[in-house]
């Protein structure tokens, strides 16, 4: 035990003492919330539209108004024929076009449902996406304001659940538990991957295995500091999103920090992994930037829906352990959910970390290779 | 006396507060061996950096194979040969490879690299091996060949750091009658060692300690100086009262 | 009983022998040299004795322990110093050697009596970061880390590779002090002249043993008288040297050429006017004592 806590002792002096360490390690959270918090969003602002309104009656109109108020939205142009529709897709500054069929207040009040068709320009698919979220938040957000005035849901315009959780079309949401965990990944992975190679570097890891102190120790040791490291990375950027971001957490403040631990504790193991198959700090850092920061920005569904993914990339995405991270804290902390709704993804993700864990102490050489 | 071909004037660099080397003057002839030997930590690494052009001097004045180490670096690099124990040729390519690469960004024409690249070959004996990756040679080999492409190019000089690190003997002795033949030719030898038998085998030893140039002179003469049997002896009496190491 | 044994150890890296059925014996308390250069499978035989690599073939035991089976005992006992060894260079020398203590599970109060000599020349020093040590004095603590647990048997891998003579020396005369504590040390070199500070040595080159036997004992069985040449020019002596028909072998060997003659009672002075026909002056031929680098030499060439 007394080994275990030198050894601790040791690696906190290894990070203390190396100021660009420090600084990946507290300076990264910060730079990435600010970024993403205030330069990168994928929202929207002002984008052009077209509106073809064939119906002109009371709901198109409500509806209408409701658009052009909105900020995401600048009604660029009322065209009354299809033919204009391509001739304003082609000047390229119009992304989207929004038609009310004749009759749509009618259909409404009479059949209890109406359609509104909503053509993108998907040259930008991602573009395309958030845009039509949008305009199905709105007409969402119109079908409520009726369910409150009339008490029951008089009538059904489009099915759109997406933004139901954040009805102000905030941005920072999606990208919050995004930083999470691709900082988590950075820190953990590349970290403790680094660490142990670098004692392979200096020849301290022949001594340290000639040592009688074991070897699964080293690890465990190794793995102690980043673990705690980043339970302070997780508080920080969870102060920041509150404070400064004001974006409050909806759900349990320890269901969230049960959840970081474990997917701190994959991380970690991945990096023993990556650790364990190199021999130099370049390789480590690279396999760590590529294999793992990638997948997590691709894969993870915070910068691009997997659900707009072709089946093979979607089977991939599920054995990413960010994507099950990043749904589980979009859980806990926007939606307010508590454990029974993420049962399932705690369960993939201690599977995968379980797996994880298995290989490496079984690649993992109680002598030079 | 020769005409000298590597002339130093009181040469000095900085690091802040440290003087790394501090104020050396020499001069080295052509087809000369010599050998600059010094404890580690003595300024050796960075003398040798400034006369190959690769670092600017603080202060003092140098000039090899007739050019300036401030303002005429490239030509200087042109006429020099490199050669150190750490880095001298690409693991992964094979020994043709290695001799067409060299040969071609010191600018030799195609026609001269082959023509050179197979009498070397011829050499040193590694027809069987040409084609094989350099990776795979005995470090010996390694380093004769890394020799034989360091003056592939007919350079004035040739610095060679460490050349014979870790090798074993009767390869050293086969690397030291090259450096001889070369030597013969023409080519000016400037060669650092941690074996003192091999300063022996230098025309003149200079001996660097804490940054100065502490004695210039025949290996015999040195030792007579100091009333010593061996070079080793003579080595220890200087370096003995260093102050600093790396 | 012995403090190491191999009995034909080997070990192949991808198909490539590094070390070839290697045998030998060390004596408790002796000063053993593994003496050869790079890539003569040093490094290799080092970390299968230090339980750090499996042997592909043969047995090895340390200190009756056999190093396949009792790698965990052999590690509580056994300190070792890699070649390129080279601390933690952000922690300082204090919290370096506690470090290593505390790993081997003591404390540098219960072995200090066997690093005092070594550790009072750092011990001003002591709150300096590894790394802003000097070359000699990172040697110096890099070896009280491997003594901090009073080992049974000390590792040393090349520790005076690219050391100056000056820090050479001096390392080897803390071995020497450590001697005098009863550690078995097993050292290995490239520096052919390190071998006579050795109790005994092994000679190897490419995976092989040479010879094995004390320093004395090698150079005595040199096989024939050796000569030291020298000229006023000793490229072209060492040249005349190697196309003369009577030389056996004829190498440099620092200021003098080294030569053993076909005929073992050449006489000397008609040889030297052979050679000052070939127009070399100041020739000078003597009896020389022989060196280990001699017996190096020669049994390669014997080889070869």
């Amino acid at each position: 035990m007394k080994q275990l806590l030198t050894f601790v002792r040791k690696e906190f002096a290894h990070v203390l003492r190396d100021r660009k360490t420090l600084l990946i390690l507290f300076g990264m959270p910060v730079a990435q919330i600010l970024i993403f918090g205030f330069a990168l969003t994928n929202e929207v602002k002002n984008a052009r539209i077209m509106i073809m309104d064939q119906a002109k009656d009371q709901a198109s109109r409500q509806i209408i108004d409701k658009i052009e108020a909105s900020r995401y939205f600048e009604v660029n142009q009322y065209i009354h024929h299809r033919d204009e529709l391509e001739k304003g897709f082609k000047q390229g500054d119009v992304r989207l076009a929004v038609i009310f069929p004749q009759g749509f207040d009618h259909a409404l009040q009479h059949l209890h449902q109406a359609q509104i068709e909503v053509i993108a320009d998907a040259s930008d698919p991602n573009y395309a996406t958030t845009l039509s979220s949008y305009i199905s938040s709105i007409i969402q957000d119109y079908q409520s304001e009726q369910v409150a005035a009339a008490g029951h849901l008089p009538y059904q315009i489009v099915p759109q659940i997406r933004f139901l959780y954040n009805p102000q079309l905030k941005g920072a949401p999606n990208f919050v538990p995004g930083v999470m965990a691709l900082v988590l990944m950075l820190v953990c992975v590349m970290m403790t991957a680094v660490s142990i190679v670098k004692e392979k570097e200096t020849g301290t890891m022949e001594i340290l295995l000639v040592s009688p102190f074991s070897p699964l120790m080293v690890i465990v040791s190794k793995a102690i500091p980043y673990l705690l490291l980043s339970l302070i990375n997780v508080t920080t950027i969870l102060l920041l999103s509150v404070f400064v971001l004001d974006l409050p957490v909806q759900g349990n403040l320890i269901l969230l920090f049960a959840e970081s631990t474990l997917f701190i504790i994959t991380c970690l193991t991945l990096g023993i992994f990556i650790s364990v198959k190199t021999s130099s700090q370049q390789v480590a850092m690279l396999i760590s930037l590529m294999g793992m920061m990638l997948p997590t920005i691709l894969f993870s569904g915070f910068m691009f829906p997997i659900e707009n993914m072709p089946w093979p990339l979607q089977l991939i995405s599920n054995v990413v352990p960010s994507k099950w991270y990043y749904i589980i804290v979009k859980a806990i902390m926007i939606k307010g959910l508590g454990f029974a709704a993420i049962w399932k993804e705690t369960l993939i993700l201690a599977g995968i970390t379980l797996a994880l864990l298995v290989i490496s102490l079984k690649s993992f050489k109680i002598r030079l290779s | 006396m020769k005409e000298a071909v590597i002339t130093t004037d009181k040469l000095t660099k900085r690091f802040g507060d440290f003087v790394a080397t501090n104020e050396i003057s020499f001069e080295v002839s052509r087809g000369e061996i010599f050998g600059f030997l010094g404890a580690n930590g003595a300024g050796k690494t960075t003398a040798m950096r400034m006369l190959c052009g690769l670092s600017t001097p603080s202060s003092g004045n140098a000039s090899i194979a007739g050019f300036d180490v401030y303002r005429q670096t490239e030509q200087i690099k042109k006429n020099i040969g490199y050669m150190s124990q750490k880095f001298s040729l690409y693991e992964d390519l094979t020994v043709l490879e290695n001799i067409r690469f060299f040969g071609g960004i010191y600018g030799l024409s195609r026609p001269r690299i082959r023509e050179k690249g197979e009498k070397l070959i011829k050499d040193l004996g590694l027809e069987q091996e040409a084609k094989k990756l350099v990776g795979a040679l005995p470090l010996g080999w390694k380093q004769k060949l890394s020799f034989s492409v360091a003056i592939l190019h007919d350079p004035q000089i040739v610095f060679l750091d460490e050349p014979t690190g870790g090798v074993d003997p009767v390869t050293r002795r086969q690397f030291w009658n090259m450096i001889y033949e070369a030597a013969d030719r023409g080519v000016t030898i400037f060669v650092t060692t941690h074996y003192m038998d091999e300063a022996e085998y230098c025309n003149r030893i200079s001996i660097m300690v804490d940054g100065r140039v502490k004695a210039l002179d025949t290996p015999r003469n040195l030792k007579e100086h100091f009333g010593a049997a061996t070079m080793d002896e003579v080595f220890y009496a200087l370096a003995r009262g260093a102050k600093r190491s790396e | 009983m012995e403090a190491v044994r191999t009995t034909h150890l080997k070990k192949t890296y991808h198909g490539k022998t590094a070390v070839d059925e290697v045998s030998l014996t060390i004596e408790q308390g002796e000063l053993f040299g593994l003496i050869g250069p790079d890539g003569a499978g040093k490094t290799s035989i080092f970390r299968m004795l230090t339980t750090l690599l499996l042997p592909d073939g043969g047995a090895a035991a340390v200190d009756g322990l056999d190093v396949v089976k009792d790698y965990r005992q052999i590690r509580k006992r056994v300190g070792y110093m890699p070649g390129k060894f080279s601390l933690y260079p952000d922690l300082s020398v204090e919290e370096n050697l506690n470090f290593f203590a505390t790993v081997f599970n003591t404390t540098v109060a219960a072995n200090y009596t066997l690093i005092k000599d070594i550790y009072v020349q750092l011990e001003p020093f002591k709150k300096r970061r590894a790394g802003k040590l000097s070359g000699g004095m990172k040697q110096k603590l890099a070896l009280c880390c491997a003594l901090i647990h009073k080992p049974t048997v000390l590792f040393l891998d090349e520790p005076t590779t690219g050391v100056d003579p000056v820090s050479r020396k001096e390392f080897w005369e803390m071995l020497q002090q450590l001697k005098a504590q009863h550690i078995t040390i097993l050292v290995s070199t490239p520096y052919m002249d390190e071998a006579s500070l050795c109790d005994k040595v092994a000679l190897i080159q490419q995976g092989k043993i040479l010879s094995v036997d004390t320093p004395a004992a090698i150079v005595a069985s040199y096989p024939q008288p050796l000569y030291a040449a020298r000229a006023n020019e000793m490229h072209q002596l060492l040249k005349a040297l190697q196309q003369s028909a009577d030389v056996r072998s004829s190498y440099g060997f620092g200021e003098f050429a080294h030569v053993s003659f076909k005929d073992t009672d050449i006489d000397i002075a008609s040889f030297e006017t052979i050679l000052a026909k070939k127009g070399l002056t100041d020739i000078e031929i003597r009896p020389t004592p022989v060196t280990i680098e001699d017996c190096f030499i020669e049994r390669l060439n014997s080889q070869a």
